[in-house]
C-alpha cells in the first residue's frame, strides 16, 4: 500500500488522523526512541522525523533551536538514515523523512532515495523545494515510490494547488497560516474558507499543520481535514516534563 | 512550469510554499520596471540628487609610481551616500517597493553598510524598517546599529547558529514569511532566490556604467584588469557588468582568506578548494559546508565578506573562467588599507581593502601604460573599532577606556 492508501485505510475509522514530528538527535536519539513508541501506543497515525539542518528557513524558534542543539551534539545524516529505519522496522505506521534541499542534494538524490526506500520510509516533505525546482527529485520519488508531499499556504492561488496537486503525493500539507512553525494560529472564517478551497483543490487526504497545540484546536479540524500535525508541542513538552509526558499529551488529543 | 532564474548551474529559487505568490509578483514587477525606460531615468535622477551619482574615479597616482606598474585606479561607492556601493541596490528596491504599494520594508545586514542604506532609504520613502543583524556583528560594526537606530529602524540581533549574515539573512526569511502581505524584504547582496540575484546586479550596474565612460575619457583605453571584493558578490557584479563584454579586460574577485586558506578560518568560495555545490538560503551555488551539507563558520575581519555562499551570477563566471577569484589575509588587508591612507589620504572599507591586497600584488607586474581599476565598495571610518583595535593604537585606546570610565560613572551614580 502507498502513503495515500494507509492513510484512507486508516481514515476508515477514524474522525481525525494524528501525525507528530520529532526532530532527529534532539534531545538525543534515545529520548527520540522513548518519544516515538509513546506517541505510537497513544494511537499516532503517522511520525515525520526532521533530519536536522543548520539553516532551518521556515522553521520557527523551538524547532529551529532543536535542529541546532542535535547538530552541536554531533547527529551526522547517516545516524538519522540508520534511526529512521530502525523505527519503521519496528512500529507498524508510516514513517517520513522531512528535511531541506541540501541535506538530500549533498548526500545524492539517488542514493537518499535508495537508503530511504530500504529503511523502509513512506514519504519525504522538503519545504524549500518547489517542485519547478526539483525535476529529478520527482522523478526519482516516482521511480522508488517514495511520496514526495507538497505544501499549501493560505497565500497559494487556486490554480497554484491544483498544480501541487498534480506533483505532490500521500497526502496534501496545509499550512494552517502565514509564518514559520511553532505559533499559535486563530481557526476563524478565513481559516475555514481556506481550508474549503485546499478541499476543492485535491482528492488526496489534508493534513493541517502549524501552530496546533491541543485537543480544542484537533476537535476544530474534524470534518474540515483529515490529520492534524503537531509540530512544537511535543518538543516544548519533552523539554519542561520530559519524554513519559509525550503519551498523555498525545492521548488526549482525540 | 518554468525554469527560470538559472545561470548555469546555479542559481534558482528554492523558497517554501507561502513565498510562491510573492515572487511572482515581484518578478512581473522587476520585469515592468526593467521594461520601462521611465524607471531608470527616475533611478539616476534619484542617485544623483539624495546620493552622490557618478562616483568619481580617482587616478591614484601616488599608489601607482609606489608600486611602478600600471596607472592604478579608484573607483570611489565610498563617496555614495551611507558611504558603499549599497545605496545603490537599495534605492532601486525602494522605487519597487513604491511601485507595488507596500508599507514596510526588512533587511539582513551584516557589515551595517547594508542595514544603514535601507534605515536611510525607508526614511525618505515612509516605510517602516526592520534590520536582522547578527549578534556578532552588532558587536563589530556598533556605530552602524546606533545610525539605523536614530533613522528610525528597528534592529534585532540574531542570536542563532553563527551569529553573522546568514543567520541574519534566515531570520529576515522568517519575518517575511510572517508578513508577505505588507513587506518588502530587501535582499542585500546579488544571492538568494530569483529575482534578487539579476535584480540587485541591475542596480548595481550603475558602477560598471559610470566606469567605462570614466576611464575611456581619462585614460584613453579600456583598463587591463578590474579587481572587486566578494562578499555576495553585489559590488562585484556592479563593476563588472558593463565589462563582460570586453574580452581584453581581466575580472578579479578578491574573497576573504581570513586567517589563512588553510587554517579554515576564512570564508573563500570560490578561491579556494573548500566549498562545494549546495542549496541554502533558497539558491544554489558553492558553499562552504561539511560532507553532511551543515554550513561551516566562516571568518574575516571584515564583516561584509564574512559568508558561506557566493553569487549565482559570480559562480557561473568563475566556472566558465571569465572571472579570476583570488584571496585576501586578514594581515595583507591592514597592510593595504594602512598604505592607502599613507599615500593617497584615502580610507577604504575592510570589504574593500582585500580588493586593494590583490591590485597591489599584481600592479608591478604590468607597463605604466596599462591601467587598472580596484572597485572600492565603501569606506572605512565606519571600521573605526575594528581598524584602531586591529593597529592597536594606543592613544585610540586610552580615548575608550576614559569614554568608558565616564559612562560608569554616570551609570554608578545614577543606580546610586
Ligand atoms: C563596503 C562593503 N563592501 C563589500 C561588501 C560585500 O558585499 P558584496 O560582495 O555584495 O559587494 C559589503 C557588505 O556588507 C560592504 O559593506
Amino acid at each position: 500500500m502507498n502513503l495515500e492508501q494507509q492513510l484512507k485505510e486508516r481514515l476508515k475509522d477514524k474522525e481525525i488522523l494524528l501525525m507528530t514530528h520529532i526532530v532527529l538527535g534532539y534531545p538525543s536519539f534515545t529520548v527520540n526512541r522513548q518519544v516515538i513508541r509513546q506517541m505510537i501506543e497513544n494511537g499516532v497515525d503517522c511520525i515525520e522525523m526532521q533530519l536536522p539542518f543548520s539553516e532551518p528557513m521556515a522553521d520557527g524558534p523551538v524547532i529551529l533551536k532543536a535542529n541546532q542543539d542535535s547538530l552541536a551534539g554531533g547527529t551526522r545524516i547517516a545516524d538519522c538514515l540508520a534511526f529512521g529505519a530502525e523505527m519503521a522496522a519496528a512500529h507498524d505506521i508510516p514513517f517520513l523523512f522531512m528535511t531541506y534541499y541540501n541535506i538530500i542534494f549533498k548526500y545524492g538524490e539517488e542514493p537518499f532515495f535508495a537508503r530511504a526506500k530500504e529503511a523502509g520510509i513512506k514519504g519525504f516533505i522538503v519545504p524549500d523545494l518547489p517542485p519547478e525546482q526539483g525535476e529529478t527529485f520527482f522523478r526519482l520519488a516516482e521511480e522508488f515510490q517514495i511520496a514526495p508531499i507538497l505544501i499549501f499556504a493560505p497565500t497559494s492561488t487556486d490554480e497554484r494547488m491544483r498544480e501541487l496537486d498534480r506533483v505532490g503525493r500521500g497526502f496534501i500539507y496545509c499550512v494552517a497560516r502565514r509564518g514559520v512553525t511553532g505559533k499559535k494560529s486563530e481557526f476563524g472564517a478565513d481559516f475555514s474558507d481556506y481550508l474549503r478551497r485546499c478541499r476543492a483543490a485535491t482528492a488526496k487526504p489534508l493534513a493541517v499543520g502549524f501552530g496546533i497545540q491541543n485537543r480544542d484546536d484537533v476537535q476544530a479540524l474534524i470534518g474540515k481535514a483529515d490529520m492534524a500535525v503537531i509540530g512544537s508541542q511535543t518538543i516544548r513538552l519533552v523539554d519542561a516534563q520530559g519524554p513519559e509526558a509525550v503519551g498523555p499529551f498525545i492521548a488526549g488529543l482525540r | 512550469m518554468n525554469k527560470t532564474g538559472y545561470f548555469g548551474n546555479w542559481g534558482g529559487s528554492f523558497i517554501p510554499e507561502v513565498l510562491h505568490q510573492t515572487f511572482e509578483d515581484l518578478k512581473e514587477e522587476y520585469q515592468k520596471a526593467k521594461a520601462d525606460p521611465a524607471f531608470w531615468q527616475e533611478y539616476l535622477s534619484l542617485m544623483s540628487t539624495y546620493s552622490c551619482r557618478p562616483t568619481p574615479l580617482t587616478h591614484a597616482e601616488n599608489l601607482s609610481r609606489h608600486f611602478g606598474g600600471a596607472q592604478i585606479y579608484i573607483k570611489r561607492e565610498d563617496l555614495n551616500h551611507t558611504g558603499a556601493h549599497k545605496a545603490n541596490n537599495v534605492i532601486g528596491q525602494g522605487l519597487l517597493v513604491k511601485r507595488m504599494g507596500k508599507k514596510r520594508v526588512i533587511a539582513e545586514t551584516g557589515a551595517g553598510q547594508h542595514g544603514m542604506a535601507t534605515a536611510t532609504m525607508a526614511a525618505r520613502f515612509g516605510f517602516s524598517c526592520t534590520i536582522y543583524m547578527g549578534e556578532v556583528d552588532v558587536q563589530r560594526q556598533r556605530p552602524n546599529v546606533f545610525w539605523m537606530e536614530k533613522m528610525g529602524a528597528t534592529v534585532v540581533p540574531v542570536k542563532d547558529g553563527s551569529r553573522t549574515l546568514k543567520d541574519a539573512i534566515n531570520e529576515a526569511f522568517r519575518d517575511w514569511v510572517t508578513n508577505i502581505d505588507d513587506t518588502h524584504y530587501v535582499f542585500g547582496t546579488a544571492c538568494g532566490p530569483a529575482p534578487f540575484p539579476e535584480m540587485v546586479a541591475w542596480f548595481q550596474s550603475i558602477i560598471g556604467l559610470e566606469a567605462i565612460k570614466q576611464i575611456l575619457a581619462q585614460h584613453g583605453r579600456l583598463p587591463s584588469r578590474i579587481y572587486a571584493c566578494v562578499g555576495g558578490g553585489s559590488n562585484a557584479m556592479g563593476i563588472f557588468g558593463r565589462f563582460f563584454q570586453e574580452k581584453g579586460v581581466e575580472l578579479v574577485g578578491v574573497e576573504a582568506a581570513g586567517r589563512g586558506i588553510s587554517s579554515g578560518m576564512h570564508a573563500t568560495r570560490l578561491s579556494g578548494t573548500d566549498a562545494s555545490p549546495g542549496v541554502a538560503q533558497g539558491y544554489k551555488t558553492m558553499f562552504l559546508q561539511n560532507e553532511d551539507g551543515q554550513m561551516k563558520e566562516t571568518h574575516s575581519v571584515a564583516a561584509g565578506l564574512d559568508y558561506v555562499g557566493v553569487s549565482p551570477i559570480l559562480a557561473d563566471h568563475w566556472e566558465n573562467g571569465r572571472v579570476r577569484f583570488e584571496s585576501a589575509t586578514d594581515d595583507e588587508v591592514m597592510e593595504a588599507l594602512d598604505l592607502t591612507m599613507k599615500m593617497e589620504g584615502i580610507i577604504p572599507a575592510l570589504e574593500s581593502s582585500h580588493a586593494f591586497v590583490q591590485a597591489f600584488k599584481e600592479a608591478p607586474q604590468l607597463s605604466p601604460s596599462e591601467a587598472i581599476i580596484i572597485n572600492m565598495s565603501g569606506r572605512g571610518d565606519k571600521d573605526i573599532f575594528t581598524i584602531a583595535h586591529a593597529f592597536k593604537d594606543p592613544s585610540w585606546k586610552e580615548f575608550i577606556i576614559k569614554r568608558g570610565l565616564e559612562y560608569s560613572k554616570e551609570t554608578l551614580s545614577v543606580v546610586i
